[in-house]
Formats: C-alpha cells, structure tokens, sequence
C-alpha cells in the first residue's frame, strides 16, 4: 500500500494546496485572498516537479502517469493564468469599504475546484481498478459542474451547469453497470486481473459476451466525457453557458481524463489471442462507428453555428472523433519487428489530446480577452476587423484556429498525420478518408474563424471591443500560441514519450502460457 | 544553400513588419531581389551535365520516429521552376507599389511568404516537406484574395481554399498509403521522394491506380483539369494584380509539377494505362476553355479561362509520355508563366487607371496607351503560340509530342499511351486560341476609342494614386525582362531544352519501361499468355 502512496506525490501535494486555498479563499485580509492564485500556481509547480520524477506505478500501463501527469500540470498552470479573478467585482467593492463576507467570496472555492478537478484526471492515468478508476473520473467531472454554474453570473450558466450534472450524473450511472458486467465477467475489479481472465477466455475460445457487453456499455458511458456522438448533446450549451476560461478547461480536462480511461478499460483487451485483432470485433465496430459518427456530426454541425462558442464547441466533438480514430487504429501489433511510435493509435491519441489542448487553450484565451461593453465576445461580427485595433489577438486566434484546422506546418496537422499513419498502418483506409473528409469540411469553418479576425474592415461597432484588463490572460494566451510553434520542435519526443507511455505492463504469472502478446511488451519496454 | 533561397524571403518578410509601412514596399522589393539573385547563384552552382539527379541536396532530421526529415534538392526542371518563382516574385512586388495603398505591410509580408513556400515546393526531397509547403501557399493566397481582392473577393477566397485544400488532403492519404506500403516492404518510415517513389512505382497496376486518383485529385484541381476548374476563374478574376500573377504563373505549376514529380514516376504503369483519359479531360478542358473565353466580356476572367485552356496543353505533353511531349511541357509550364503572368500585369495596369475590367467599357486604347499597347499585343501574340516567340515551342512540342504519341520510344516497343486523333483535336483549342486572343486584343486596343467616365473618382480606394497616362518607368521594368525573356526563349528554346533533357528523358523510360513490364505480366497471365 506504502509503494502505491509513494506514486502519488503530484496528486498529494495539490490536495494540500486545496486545504490551504480553502482557507486563504475566506479569509479578511485582503493580502491573503489575493495571493490564491499564486498559491494555486506554486502547488501546480511543485506537482509538475513531483509529477516528472516519480516511480512507475504498477496499473496496466505504467508509463501514462509519467506522461499525463506533467502534461495535466502544464496545461493547468496555464489554465490558471486564464481563469485570472472571479471575484474582481467583490474585491472592489471590499475596496469600497465594503465589509467583507466570507460567504460572497468564491475565488478560492473556484480555484479549490479547479484544483481537484486536475486531481482526478491525475488520478485516472494511475488507476489500477476499476473502483479507483470510476472515482478518479468522478473526481474530474463533479467539480466541472460547480465550476460551470459558478463561472458567469448568468441563469445560462446555471442551466448549463444542470443540464451538465444531469447528464453526466446519467452517463456515470452507464460505465458503472458496465463495470458490474466487467467484474462479473472478469471475477476481479483489478485491470491487470481482468486482462489476463480475458486472455485465458480469448484463449478458450472467444471472450465472453458479459465482458464485451461490460466494456461497450462502460465505452458509452466515457464517450459522454469526451462529447462522442450520441452523447454529445450537452456540447454547445455547456460550452456557451460557461466562461470562455471555464471553457477552455471542459474541452481539455475531461476529455483527457475521459481518453485515459478509454485507453485503460481498452487496454484490458488489447490484442487477445494469437495475432489477433488489435480489439474483439464487436469493440472494434463500436469503436468504429463512433469514431466516424462523431467526427461527422461534429463537423456538420459546427457549419451551421453563428457563435464562435457553439463552433468551438461542435468542433470539440469533432476532434474527439478523430482521436476515436487512434482508438479504433489501436496499438501496433505487439513484437512486431519494427514499430514506430508514429504509427500507434494510443500514442497519436496522446499527443493529440495535448496538441488539442494547448491550441483549443490559445483559441479561448483570445475570446476570454476580449469583450464587449463587458460582455464576452461571442459572434464572428465581434472579431470583424480585429486586426487593426488588437492585431496580436487576431494573429493568435488565427493560429489557433489554422492550426485545429490541421493546415500544415502547424502543429495540428502533425497531430492529425499521427493518427492518420496509424489508421492506414491498421488498414482502417474507410476511417482515413472519412477522417480527410472530416478534416476538410471542417476547414471551411475553420477559416471562416481563422479569417473573421483579419479579412474584414472593421465595422461601426469594433471601437466597442475592449481588452479585458487581465494581464495573466493575455500573458497565457501569448504562451499558448508560443507553445503551438515550440511544439513542432518537440513534436518527435513528445510522440516517443507518448509510445512509451501506452506499453502494456506484462501479464502476472498466472496467465503466462498464452501470453505472448503482453510479453513481447515488456520486452520492448525492458529495451 | 538551398535552405538560404528560402530563408531570404522569410526574415524579408520579418523585416517587412518591423519597418514602417512606408519602407514596406521597397523592403520587399529588394528581399525578393536579393532572393532572385540567390538563385541566380544556384543556377551557377548547379551541374547541367548530370541534371536528371538531385543536386545542392542537404537534409536534417525533424521527426524521427516517422522519418521525416527536412531535405533539399533540386533537378534541372525544378531548378527552371525555382527560377520563374524567384524571378516573377519581384515583378509581381514591383507591380504593386501604387495598386496597393491599405494594409501595406500585410500585403508584402504575404507576398514573400508566399514566395518561400512556393520555392520550398520547387526544392523539396521530402514528400511531407513537399505536402507542407504545397498547402502552406493556400494562405497567404487566401488573405492575398480576401483582403485585397475586388468585389466578390470574399466567396473566391473560401472556394479557392476549400477546393484545393480538399483535394489535398486526399492526396495526402494517397502519398500517407505509398508510406506504409513502403514500410511494410522495408520495415521503416520515411518520405524521402525516391525511396517512395521505387516502392510505389514497384506496387501492383490496380494499387498504383488507387494512388494515382488519389494524387490526381489534389494535383488535377490545382492544375486545373476540366471537371474541378471552376475555382480558378473566381479566384483569378477577384484576385488583386499581383495575386492573379502569381497565381497563374506559379502555382497552376505546383499541380503539373506535382503530376511531374509524383504521378508518373509513382503511378507509371497506372500513369500510362489512364493517360488517354486523362488526355481526354485535358482536350475537353482545352476547347471548352476556348469556347468560353470567346464569349467573356471580362477581359480577367478571359485570360483566367485561357489559362484552364492552357494548362490542358501543358498536361496533354505529359500525357503524351514522349520526349517531345514532357519535354513540351515543362517548356510550356515556364512559358505560360511568362506570357500570362505578363498578361495579367498588363491588365492590372489598365484597371489601376480606369477602374473596370469590362470589355465593354473599354476600346480603342493603342492611341491613347501606345507602349502598354505594344507590350499587349507582344504578349498576346506570345501566349497565342506565334512562331518565334516563346509559346510556339511549347505549344508545338506538346501538339506534336500527343500527335507521335502512339510511335515507339526509345527502343522500347510499346509506344505512347496517346496518337494522332489527340493531337488533332487538341489542334483545334490552338485556332480558338488564336480567335479570342486577337479578338480580345483587336477589341481593346484598335477597336473605337471609348473609356469609361472616371471624372467622378474619388469614391474609389484607388483614385487617389496619380498614374501617368501611359505606363511609367516602373511599370516598363515590369514588363520589359518578361519581354525580353519571351522573346529570348522564342530564339533560343534549346537553353532550356538541352537542360531539361536529362530528366525528361529518365521519366518518359520509366513511365514506359513500367507499362511494357505491366503488359508483359497481363500477357503471361492471361489465358492466350499460357
């Protein structure tokens, strides 16, 4: 038990910083609330430093935590520069002399959510059973909600934040009956447990169909996390409803965590059987039309959006599509002579998620800059003629927005190609096209984003778009955009990193005469 | 040295934003000039006598895990491309200076981003380098129409973006398949062009078919061929001066460029097999070009659709898989670029000062513009194929590469895929080509001297330049080195076709030797072959 805490520093720390922010938040002094965020951020510092250097933890494949765990930190830091102060009104009025009530504060809690939120999705990547895996994603959803509703003083928010709840309170009820039928199937809530009973069930002649059930059931269930079509319909409102920081932070955390999970429960029945498929067909065929359903109904209907909030928000759908697609592509076949990070479906998924993030971050962070007479900037009329009164978040917002298009040299386009080899190694070429299709059409309202800003004259009301004066933003948001073209330099390493992150750990003893699949993993992991 | 050619318009570019708007236009001048001179210095460097291989070459790794690496190199016909782009860029830059007047430093800064990337097409080793910089043009392009186009310019630039871009992206899947056929043969990733190129030309007819529709569709609609063409007249028309020159003088290129460099070496026993199809797109693409040219009154959508017309002709020699035809042309790709780039110059030079492109508005304009009018009359001349000057030899070799077509090669039995009845029909786009031509010139330069009404300017973003009446110096060293050019590659077509021989002549063996490997194995199979 000591060993399994010993794994879990990051994750410690930032629960300390909870505590402390829990207090700091109500405090009376003025000095002490405000120094929330710094407190935030030096707790994600540490937890980034922790999080690099720690062992292995011994779940399913041990090397996620090593690359997620940093990955979640860094993001967050930004995120944290973007969420900047909910309380700004408060604190001027306190200022005012005002007397100040704890009760009206709700900066710390936010951070506070914030917070735990990013420590369930640390603690999905180092899940070794399902209980562990259903309360670390439980841990990264509820505090969303909370965020959601608190996030705008608007009744929209709090529709959204109940709409969200609702839903989400109905899809943990989903992949919680899976993982009954999982257990039932399996005789054991532990994933490396449960691999090798399917494994001598593969063996024995095809697993079980309580198994496949549990694990498509419990796929469904996730694909609410990650906005998959048919459960995506929360999208839009949710999206629009929050605070454009908020909802930079739904499109990444979630749908991490969400990605983390699907790749653990798929783990368990990755490459069964002699030379098998990479998935029993009846998981590949879910997993397949999922893929292609989200990546096309996502597009479809970001086309008909006139909020950049709703196109963002569609097109999120769409981009979970497209890693579904690295899913279905799956890992190479295992002992293979000569594998390539570049053509595992997990890895490209990995690096997609964080290309995805870091981008769809900088595209949001313009929007939470900007405003109009105090409102969010929400149409395409708002960005009209952007680029001659705020070039720079023109500039920004365009990359951005190329580089989700997947217009090459961005970064998005490297993500994209990842999953696109991988899908063509496992001789998906139906889903490649689609996928090309996808990406095609969604170019259209990609550029339609990405030209707002800079084709047109700026009409009458532009001189009404202000800069919101929150330095740490715009700083987040110059960084984000910075990352973008720094990743092409690293994109090499981060696609090797995310390889070794996915390996399978080897199959414990007891299912060790048909287990050469895994095997040839630990090989390749010893190597 | 290579990889210089394409850093000197990018830190020009840089320096574009630094510099007050004033400077821009001269800052960029003179970074596409020096650019220019760099290639002279390439051209100097590179070795003629062994032109078919890649020279100048360097590379460095970028994504190891894929095999992707960052490599340069060029052959003689990429050599010829790389110096039309560097060679027009500073023309098309030159050309803009009074056309120009908002958003001044935007403009530039595309211009020569615009021009690294189509270099970097020119001087790629690398298929994903290739694919980068082949989509990357689509962006400046696309704020060059949408921010400084004409009236419809809004509707162009997204159809211009979303068709090409969707094309691409399927040939993409393509060149990503020839990839993983090449790792399942060898085990290991990479785009290096020739290696793909050895795999993909080594896969089995009905494969390489697959390959060479997918490649066709991102190259076919940037050429344009007939079916996807209906972009390029949009794009064309409200594209500002510089923009259309480009446009139809480099980056028509990229797509017979592509279908140069990738389909026939990669597909060619598909390549052979198809190219009487392909031909016949080429021919319909050819007349109904001509067709519609002679019935525009938009005197830019008519040299817009005489380039659709054109570029048949161009792809017709690569058809025609001969000597004569490939060699044609490339000799056609740098000569179209020549006389319409100028063409469009020509244009755009009257449209500054009278602010329509309607031939109705427009006559008689040889007594009041008499040097515009000469360098119209040579270009067009020029462009309709007039012997002596440089179209007719590209013209005629394609003509004539389609027409021997179906003869033996080089002591190969099997001839070319194409014969006389192409080469016919084709002749006939060059009579119509004479008709619109000189109609379109016999119309606005000798007809009734009438203009439009510009008293009342001032409403118009332009009107506030003063031009002189006739062209003014600055606008002659437009036009002037286009001329001498055309005139000197008339003369002297065998500068350019002795050094392009090496290459051409490798292709045309290679695309053939495979169809005759291909029908050998069909006639071994087949049940008469037992």
């Amino acid at each position: 038990m000591l060993d399994r805490v010993a794994t879990l520093w990051p994750e410690i720390i930032l629960f300390a910083t909870v505590m402390v922010l829990m207090l700091t938040g109500t405090s009376a002094d003025k000095d002490f609330r405000r120094a929330g965020s710094w407190i935030a951020g030096l707790g994600l510092l540490f937890a980034f430093i922790f999080a690099v250097r720690m062992p292995e933890p011994e779940t399913l494949m041990p090397g996620l935590a090593g690359f997620m765990r940093p990955a979640a930190c860094v993001l967050g830091l930004l995120l944290l520069l973007g969420l900047g102060n909910v309380d700004a009104r408060l604190e001027a009025e306190v200022d005012g002399g005002r007397r100040f009530d704890p009760l009206d504060a709700t900066q710390g809690e936010q951070l506070c959510f914030f917070l735990l939120s990013l420590i369930g999705l640390m603690l999905c990547t180092t899940a070794s059973d399902l209980i562990w895996l259903f309360l670390a994603l439980e841990m990264t959803s509820l505090p969303t909600y909370i965020m959601v509703a608190r996030s705008r003083a608007k009744t929209a928010a709090q529709e959204s934040a109940v709409k969200y709840f609702f839903l989400g309170a109905a899809a943990a009820a989903i992949f919680l009956y899976g993982f009954a039928m999982l257990y039932g199937a399996a005789g054991s809530l532990h994933l490396l447990d449960i691999r090798a009973a399917l494994e001598a069930q593969a063996a024995a002649g095809g697993i079980g169909s309580l198994a496949i059930l549990g694990l498509s059931l419990a796929v469904v269930g996730v694909s609410f996390k990650i906005a998959a079509v048919p459960m995506h319909f929360y999208t839009a409102d949710v999206y629009e409803g929050a605070a454009a920081p908020v909802t930079a932070f739904l499109a990444f955390v979630p749908k991490a965590a969400g990605f983390v999970v699907l790749m653990l429960l798929l783990g368990t029945t990755l490459h069964l059987g002699e030379g098998g498929q990479a998935w029993p067909e009846a998981i590949r065929v879910l997993l397949w039309v999922l893929a292609a359903l989200t990546m096309t109904i996502g597009n479809a209907l970001a086309m008909w959006q006139n909020r950049i909030k709703r196109v963002l928000a569609y097109s999120s759908i769409a981009h979970s599509g497209y890693m579904l697609v690295g899913l279905v592509a799956a890992m190479e076949t295992a002992g293979s002579a000569s594998r390539s990070p570049a053509t595992n479906g997990f890895a490209a998924v990995l690096f997609y998620v964080v290309v995805y993030g870091i981008t769809n971050l900088g595209a949001f962070l313009v929007l939470a800059c900007l405003e109009r007479r105090g409102e969010e900037i929400d149409t395409f009329e708002d960005l009209e003629g952007l680029w001659r009164r705020h070039g720079p978040y023109a500039a920004i917002f365009a990359l951005c927005t190329l580089s989700l298009m997947g217009l090459p040299p961005l970064i998005g386009f490297f993500a994209k190609l990842f999953l696109f080899t991988s899908a063509i190694r496992a001789g998906e070429y139906l889903l490649a096209v689609i996928a090309g299709l996808n990406s095609a059409a969604a170019a259209w309202y990609y550029l339609r984003l990405a030209g707002a800003g800079w084709v047109r004259r700026p009409g009458a009301a532009a001189s009404e778009i202000a800069c919101v004066p929150a330095f740490a933003r715009r700083f987040a948001a110059g960084v984000s955009a910075a990352t973008t073209i720094l990743l092409l330099a690293l994109a090499a390493r981060l696609i090797t990193a995310g390889d070794q992150a996915v390996r399978l750990r080897a199959a414990p003893p007891a299912a060790q005469h048909h287990a050469a699949a895994p095997d040839a993993h630990a090989v390749d992991a010893r190597r | 040295m290579l990889l210089t050619l394409l850093l000197i318009p990018i830190l020009t570019a840089f320096a574009v934003m630094l510099r007050p708007a004033r400077q821009a236009a001269l800052i960029a001048t003179i970074g596409s000039a020096a650019a220019f001179a760099w290639s002279l210095l390439v051209w100097r460097a590179f070795d003629f006598d062994d032109s078919a291989a890649m020279q100048l070459t360097a590379s460095w790794t970028w994504i190891e895990p894929l095999g992707l690496r960052l490599s340069l190199g060029v052959d003689s016909i990429a050599l010829m491309l790389v110096m039309l782009t560097a060679g027009l860029t500073p023309l098309a830059i030159l050309g803009s200076w009074t056309a120009i007047t908002q958003r001044v430093r935007e403009f530039y800064l595309w211009m020569l981003i615009l021009e690294a990337a189509m270099l970097g097409v020119f001087v790629a080793r690398d298929l994903l380098v290739f694919y980068i910089a082949f989509e990357f043009t689509l962006i400046p392009m696309y704020f060059l129409i949408a921010v400084y186009g004409s009236t419809n310019r809004a509707r162009a630039s997204i159809v211009f973006f979303l068709y090409t871009f969707t094309g691409s992206i399927i040939t993409l899947v393509g060149l990503l398949y020839v990839a993983w056929a090449h790792w399942d043969l060898h085990g290991r990733w990479t785009f290096d062009i020739a290696n793909l190129t050895a795999t993909a030309a080594s896969m089995s007819v009905s494969r390489q078919a697959w390959v060479l529709l997918a490649l066709c569709c991102g190259f076919a609609v940037k050429v344009p061929l007939f079916p996807v063409h209906t972009w390029l007249p949009l794009a064309h028309t409200e594209a500002p001066t510089a923009g259309s020159v480009i446009l139809a003088a480099v980056l028509l290129k990229l797509g017979t460029y592509g279908l140069y460099r990738f389909a026939m070496p990669m597909c060619p026993a598909a390549f052979h097999e198809y190219a009487p199809l392909i031909a016949v797109l080429c021919i319909i693409g050819i007349i109904y070009g001509a067709l519609i040219c002679w019935v525009q009154r938009d005197m830019k959508r008519l040299i817009a659709y005489s380039s659709v017309s054109h570029l048949g002709f161009c792809v017709l020699g690569l058809a025609a898989v001969n000597a004569a035809g490939v060699g044609g042309s490339v000799m056609y790709m740098i000569n179209h670029g020549l006389s319409t780039g100028a063409l469009f110059f020509c244009i755009g030079m009257v449209y500054e000062r009278f602010h329509t492109r309607s031939m109705d508005e427009l006559g008689g304009l040889a007594r009041r513009m008499p040097v515009w009018t000469t360098f119209t009359i040579f270009f067009v001349l020029s462009s309709v194929g007039l012997p002596g000057l440089n179209g007719f030899v590209g013209e005629f070799l394609t003509f004539f590469g389609a027409f021997t077509s179906g003869q033996p090669v080089q002591g190969l039995p099997t001839g070319g895929p194409l014969g006389p009845w192409y080469g016919s029909i084709a002749a006939v786009g060059m009579i119509l080509a004479a008709i619109y031509l000189l109609y379109f010139a016999g119309h606005l330069v000798f007809g009734t001297s009438h203009l439009p009404d510009t008293s009342h300017g001032g409403h118009d973003d332009h009107a506030h330049v003063r031009l002189p009446r006739d062209l003014s110096l600055r606008e002659i060293a437009v036009l002037a080195p286009l001329a001498l050019l055309c005139f000197w590659l008339g003369v002297q077509p065998g500068a350019v076709l002795s050094r392009i021989e090496q290459p051409v002549s490798s292709v045309v063996t290679h695309v053939n030797m495979a169809a005759e490997r291909s029908m050998m194995i069909t006639a071994l199979d087949s049940p008469e072959g037992r």
